[in-house]
């Protein structure tokens, strides 16, 4: 670490994260609460990636990359979905999806 | 390098906030993709190139690519006006744009300092060290990520098709 601190990234992650999160928590549209779900999910990528780079391990960089996996098979499964609850009610409220029914 | 990853780091959080802040999703996307480029250069700041790589190609490439197949599928864009009026409107890209400006400027700046040997101290590491670690003690959560994707194509399949039954 050429004189990054770890503590600036992981509040870098932690702000990124909050974001994501106040993104999930006040948007009711579908798109946005997915690619608010993405934002978090990265900021966790780039907490692993800051500890790796600290202790000059690979280990935060696989971590990175299975979160990227989990990442990629999240947003098909969930903008499948997606689709699959815009043509049964028209709509991409999330509220309008509240009674789990087919 | 730390002024790098500074700027790279107020990018990350503005465009991060405009992404939540968006009404349309177009322009959120937008901001997105500026967003997870300016991780990728924090990733390149913090010594893992391969990492901001991938950050690049699967984040900013694989994954945005999808959302913009979901609102074209939606139908959200379908009006052949609306593009003329959506860049008709700087109000639209502009921040995007500057935003990703001065990543392109930061990214020659670092590659430039790199060249001259200006990183010093910190050991990146490779793709070569992450490979051979991948593949030697992580080789069962490799087989797991496998499964993994092999279980989001099939229910991506099976949730995409047309013929949903009521």
């Amino acid at each position: 670490m050429a004189g990054i601190a770890l503590d600036h990234v992981l509040l870098l992650a932690t702000v990124l994260f909050a974001l994501g999160l106040a993104g999930v928590l006040i948007r009711r549209n579908l798109i946005f609460m997915l690619m608010s779900i993405e934002v978090m999910l990265n900021a966790a990528g780039l907490a692993f990636i800051a500890a790796g780079a600290r202790w000059g391990q690979a280990d935060g960089q696989i971590m990175f990359m299975l979160v990227l996996t989990l990442a990629a098979a999240e947003v098909s499964v969930g903008l499948a979905l997606l689709l699959q609850i815009y043509r049964h009610l028209r709509s991409l409220d999330a509220d309008a999806a509240r009674l789990l029914e087919g | 390098m730390n002024a790098v990853f500074y700027l790279s780091a107020a990018i990350a959080v503005a465009a991060t906030f405009m992404v939540i802040t968006r009404t349309h999703a177009v322009p959120a996307l937008l901001y997105l993709v500026v967003s997870l480029l300016a991780i990728a250069v924090i990733f390149y700041t913090l010594g893992a190139p391969f990492a901001a790589a991938l950050e690049a190609i699967v984040y900013a490439g694989a994954i945005v690519v999808l959302f913009v197949f979901v609102v074209m599928m939606l139908g959200l864009g379908e009006d052949a006006t609306v593009s003329a009026r959506f860049w008709g409107d700087p109000a639209n890209w502009l921040g995007p744009a500057v935003l990703a400006l001065a990543l392109l400027a930061e990214l020659v700046y670092a590659l430039m300092a790199d060249r001259a040997g200006a990183v010093g101290a910190r050991r990146a590491i490779e793709a070569g060290e992450v490979g051979a670690r991948l593949f030697g003690p992580y080789l069962l959560a490799v087989e797991l990520a496998s499964l993994l994707l092999l279980a989001a194509l099939v229910a991506a399949y099976h949730l995409g098709r047309r013929t949903a039954k009521r």
